[in-house]
This record gives C-alpha cells, structure tokens and sequence, in this order.
C-alpha cells in the first residue's frame, strides 16, 4: 500500500542571497510560519514544477515535509528546523532580524 | 614567500573577470542552475544549507600581514565580520550574497589570493606542515615545492575533470604535521647522502572508506618530482571509477588495483611523459625558492621572555602549551589559538585577524600560518617579544592555552552551514570545550586530540582522532558515534569505532565517563590518552562509555 501523503511545503534558496525560502499562494516568504501548506499529493507536484518553472530567482527547490499546528506550519525533521531557524553557533540569517516581508 | 609574476596577475585578473560575466548571465537568466553550478564550484562558490559560501584558498597555509588584513576586510564588507579557518587550510565566509562574490574575488586578487579549484573534481589546494620553515625537525621548507605544485595544477588542462576531487599535502619533516598519510598524494622531503628527494605516499583518504596512504616511492629526485605526479594524477584519471561517487577516490583505485600495478600503471606513465620535462619546471623551482628564503633573524637577549615566564603564570602556561621549538636560538613557534572555550572552532573575527596581521608584522617578519588543525601560527617570534605578543592576544580573546589539549578540537562546520551535513559538530565542540573547562582538567588530562565530523564525509578528521566524533542522522535524530585511537601523524592509524552512538545529551557526558576512566587507568601522569589506550585496547574504554552493558554483562556472568 503507499504511504499516505503528508503535508509539505515547497522550499528552495533565494538565488541572490542565498537564503532560505518557502513558496505561498502568491510568491516566496523567508518565514516558514507564512508559507503555503500542500496537504494533497498532485497539488504539491504541481505546485513544485510551478517553483522549478522559477529559475531565475530561486535555486534548488523541493518538497519539505512539515506537520501543522494551529494552521501554522512546523518541520518535521531536524535539518528542516535548522534551515527554518538559521545556525546554532551565532544568531545570524534569520535569527538576526524577523523578516516577515514577501520578496 | 611567494610573489606573483605579470603572469600570475593577469591570469587571475582574466578568470575574475570570466566569473563576473558567468554571475551576470546567472542573474540575467541567460544561464541555468544546472550550467552556473560546475562554473560557481571551480570558483570556490557552494550554497549551503542558509546562504552561499565562499572557500578562499590560504596555499600551504602560509599568508602575510597584507592579506590577512584583506582577508578581515572582505569580512566586514561583504559577511558578517568573521571568518571561518578549515582543516584544508582554507578560509570559509559563510554569508556571501551572489552579487558581492566577483567583488570579494577581485579583493583577494589584489592580495595574490584566489578561490579556483577550492572545490569540484580538481587538484584542490595544496597543504603543507604549518611549522614549514621554522621547524626545528625540518629537513627542508616544504612550501617551495607546495608552490610549484600548485601553479603546475592549477587550471591544469588534463586534470580539470577527474574522477573526484584529489588532495595533496606535504611535509619537510619527519613528524607529521600534516596529516599526508590521509591524503590523495602525500611528500614527505627526505634526505639521501645529502641529497633532496621525496617520499610519495599515494592512496590515503578519509570520508565513509577512511584509508591509510602506501608508499608509492621511497625517493623520487626534485627533478623528478613533477613529472611522477603527472604520471600518477594521469593513472587515476584514467583508472579512477566514475560509475560510482563513492569508489571514485584514489585510495579505491590503489586498493582496488593494488600498489604493485598501480606503480607498474604510473612508470609507464611516466616513462611516456618524462621527456616533457625540460627541465624549465627546476628553473622555477629555483626561482620559487628564493622567495622562501628565511627572514633575517635576529639575535637578542631573552631575559624578558625568562622574566615573564618565572613571574607570570598565565604566561607560563600558555608558555607551555602554545610554544614550539623553533630551529633558530632564540625564537619560538607560536600557536594562536581558535578554540577559545565554547567559541567556535576556526572562527575568527575580522578584529582579531587584524590584531593577528599587526602581531605578524611587528613580531613575526610579517608571516602567518593556518594550521589543519584550524589555529592560526606566527611561525617566527623572537623570545623576548613573547610577553608582549602574549598580552595583545589575551586582550582580544586569542589567549586560549589550550594547543593540543582536550579542548583544541577539529571539528566541520557541521549541519549549523553544511549542506552534507547529518548532524551538528560545532555545538558539540563548544560544550566539550565547556566542560573541561569547568572540571579545570585539561591540563592535568594532557595532549588529547578530539575531531568532530558531521557527517561520514570526514572533513573534521574524526578517524585520526584520538577521540572521534561522527554525527549521524539516525531516524530523523542527531547521533554521534565515537572512535578511538585514531592518529594523524607519522604514526597514522584510523580509529576504531567504540559501540552504539549516543544522542546530542549523551555526548558531552559520555566524553567526560572516557576522560575520567584513561585518568584512572593511565600509569602515570606522562602517559597520553593514546598511549594508553595503545597499551590497554579498547575493553577499559568500552566499558567506561556503556556502563549498563558493563553492568548487565556481570549480572548475566553471575
């Protein structure tokens, strides 16, 4: 039997900054609070192949898997927290300052 | 040191300019991800897990006041004010953004620095003993020859897309310093009847099938030097697998062929290109040589140095633990280190690299050194400046006494930057650094060297520690396995795995149960973490580290 889907988001890096970012309904946040919740597997395929269609400003986009509380997104795995949050050693990318801005 | 020719300069001026023009047409679209990629990497440019990095290439280590102040400069223009030093004597910047980068190039260009063949499938930088040319064991400064080899491999044309990335180190001593027994190719210069020539080392490696090197060549004459090497990079070329990423290392090759056909490979090789040789290669040898000739060293009293050392001690200990012998009377080797307790391994501030730059310039004849094991190193001071150099670092966070002890940790950047990362390295260092800095032990525990890496590609040396780290992703959890025994010098061994892996809370702890256990069973206070253990094997140290299956193995014997 295949597994069932679970939720996801589409990510990527901006390609000049190089920063983490996550796809919404009309463009990319870098805040994974404000990013587009994929529940339903064809929808995010399409939604990918949309961001792979972006090239010129975004790098390396995929589906991360995240659980939702609140409505709101979470990561699932480490690597994705760490992405999401930024270094542990100094408070730099997005720990520096709350960019809630869409680019 | 090294000074660039016209050719030197115009060469780096034209390939900054062709990667300016790359990034435009990335930015304009004209190129793809997927065409921008092998361009970016031969340039030095990863992205990683938050941003882009830049790996700049320090050559055998060695720099000069000038540009390590460039190097601070381009950290506060263009990063976030520091810098971080690897194990492969490079400098990271880990906050790069795509426009500033051919800026940030042409900077480096201005100080004879550059970014090629710092990563993709080419002969990387080339390393070398940070103590070259100040060593008292040296037979020869290895940084010449490191020199000819890195202008005979850069942008090379044969050898620009190999099977995988190729590493060589080399040293001019019999201790090694810099680890070339792990590496693709290692040079150790010997000595015959007053004769210079090389020992070569092929085939050693670390990552997921850590191997040690085997001697290809016991003595290859200067003359002879690059030419073996083209006949041996020309073999793996060719030999080398590219049906598999994991088996395209050297070290396969050599264990898959073996040494004998390996070297019956490379003769004929070199038999076929010898003729090519004319000779011009020694000319500027020669002439690299010259650059290198040793600074005008001085002769001073030393009771400054004496004084201080009696009187003051603070400096007596960072006196003892960050000072080598140094082959001229009168001056010390001195390591500065990067691994201040709960800082990060490597990392520098742009104050302290200039604080570092100005030291060098008044008290080192202007030379600096990054050390593999990511310390930075004024190879000459006069003894009589000691106290003073010793005082300016202290004001600056660069007095750590910790050089070779428990708390000097190797360890990669780790899932904190790296995109191959499974797990995290830096926060373990930190917090082992943290530790024994509370039980105010690591003097009394002695030389002891821990690597941290994270992630099996082993760019932290955990296999030639003599407590390795490696942390893993085990089902979506960051675990850390330990090794022990491992050694990166002249003596090379990789370490053996202990047992099952502990979580990121059990770590730090688990580390502490081994220290504590060698500290009882050591003969006495002489004897090192790995004497010991060489001594005992594994079952004492096993037994510290997994008490309840110690205790449960007693309970099922009783």
């Amino acid at each position: 039997m295949p597994k069932p889907f679970t939720p996801k988001v589409v990510t990527a890096n901006a390609l000049l900054e190089g920063d983490v970012i996550y796809m919404t309904t009309s463009g990319w946040t870098r805040d994974l609070a404000q990013a587009e919740v994929l529940t339903d597997e064809a929808d995010a395929d399409l939604r990918l192949i949309e961001a792979q269609s972006q090239p010129g400003s975004i790098v390396g986009a995929y589906l991360a898997d995240v659980t939702v509380q609140d409505g709101v997104p979470h990561p699932t795995h480490f690597r994705e927290d760490f992405r999401a949050t930024g270094p542990s050693n100094y408070a730099h990318g997005k720990q520096e300052t709350v960019k809630q801005e869409r680019f | 040191m090294y000074h660039y020719t016209d050719f030197d300069a115009d060469f780096l001026t034209e390939r900054n300019a062709q990667f300016r023009a790359q990034v435009e047409r990335r930015i304009d679209g004209s190129l793809t991800e997927d065409e921008f990629k092998p361009l970016r990497l031969m340039n030095g440019l990863y992205l990683q897990l938050h941003a882009y990095m830049l790996r700049v290439a320090i050559p055998y280590g060695t720099l000069n006041s000038r540009q390590m102040d460039q190097l601070a400069m381009i950290a506060e223009k263009w990063d976030k004010g520091y810098g971080h030093f690897t194990t492969r004597q490079n400098i990271q910047y880990n906050w790069p953004e795509l426009r500033d980068v051919p800026d940030m190039l042409d900077a480096l260009a201005a100080v004879n620095m550059h970014a090629i063949q710092t990563s993709g499938n080419t002969i990387r930088n080339v390393t070398a003993d940070h103590f070259a040319g100040a060593a008292a064991d040296e037979v020869a400064d290895p940084r010449p020859v490191a020199e000819l080899i890195r202008q005979w491999s850069t942008d090379h044309p044969e050898f620009q897309f190999l099977p995988r990335k190729f590493k060589v180190a080399v040293t001019g001593a019999q201790a090694d310093r810099a680890v070339i027994k792990a590496h693709d190719i290692g040079l150790r210069i010997v000595e015959r009847d007053g004769v210079i020539g090389y020992e070569v080392i092929v085939g050693g490696g670390l990552g997921r099938t850590p191997m040690i090197g085997k001697v290809l060549y016991d003595f290859v004459a200067e003359e002879d030097l690059l030419p073996t090497l083209e006949a041996i990079v020309s073999v793996y070329n060719l030999l080398g697998r590219r049906d598999n990423k994991y088996k395209a290392r050297i070290k396969i090759t050599v264990h898959e062929n073996g040494i004998e056909d390996i070297r019956a490979r490379v003769d004929a090789r070199y038999a076929l290109i010898r003729p090519q040789f004319t000779g011009v290669d020694q000319q500027m040898l020669a002439r690299i040589k010259a650059d290198f000739a040793a600074p005008q060293f001085r002769r001073a009293d030393d009771a400054t140095y004496r004084a201080a050392y009696q009187n003051d001690p603070l400096f007596r200990s960072w006196a003892d633990t960050n000072l080598a012998a140094h082959r001229v009377e009168g001056y010390a080797i001195v390591s500065i280190s990067l691994k201040a307790h709960g800082k990060t391994p490597g990392d520098a501030s742009a104050r302290q690299m200039r604080l570092m730059a100005a030291l060098a310039k008044r008290y080192g004849h202007d030379e600096l050194r990054i050390s593999h094991e990511q310390n930075v190193i004024l190879p000459h001071v006069h003894k009589s400046d000691l106290p003073s150099v010793f005082a300016a670092l202290r004001a600056e966070g660069l007095g750590t006494a910790n050089i070779g002890l428990i708390s000097d940790i190797i360890a990669c950047p780790g899932m904190d930057y790296c995109a191959l990362a499974t797990a995290r390295s830096i926060p373990i260092a930190q917090e082992i650094a943290t530790r024994f800095d509370e039980l105010k032990l690591e003097h009394e525990v002695g030389p002891l060297k821990i690597k941290i890496s994270g992630c099996i590609n082993a760019c932290g040396h955990h296999h030639v520690g003599h407590i390795g780290i490696l942390g893993l992703d085990r089902a979506g959890v960051e675990n850390y396995q330990i090794t022990l025994g491992g050694d990166g010098t002249e003596d090379a061994t990789i370490g053996t795995r202990a047992g099952p892996g502990f979580s990121a809370d059990e770590i730090i702890p688990a580390v502490e149960r081994l220290v504590l256990a060698y500290l009882d069973l050591r003969d006495e206070p002489a004897e090192t973490f790995l004497q010991t253990y060489r001594r005992l094997g594994m079952a004492p140290f096993k037994a510290a580290l997994y008490p309840e299956a110690e205790s449960k193995d007693r309970a099922d014997a009783a």
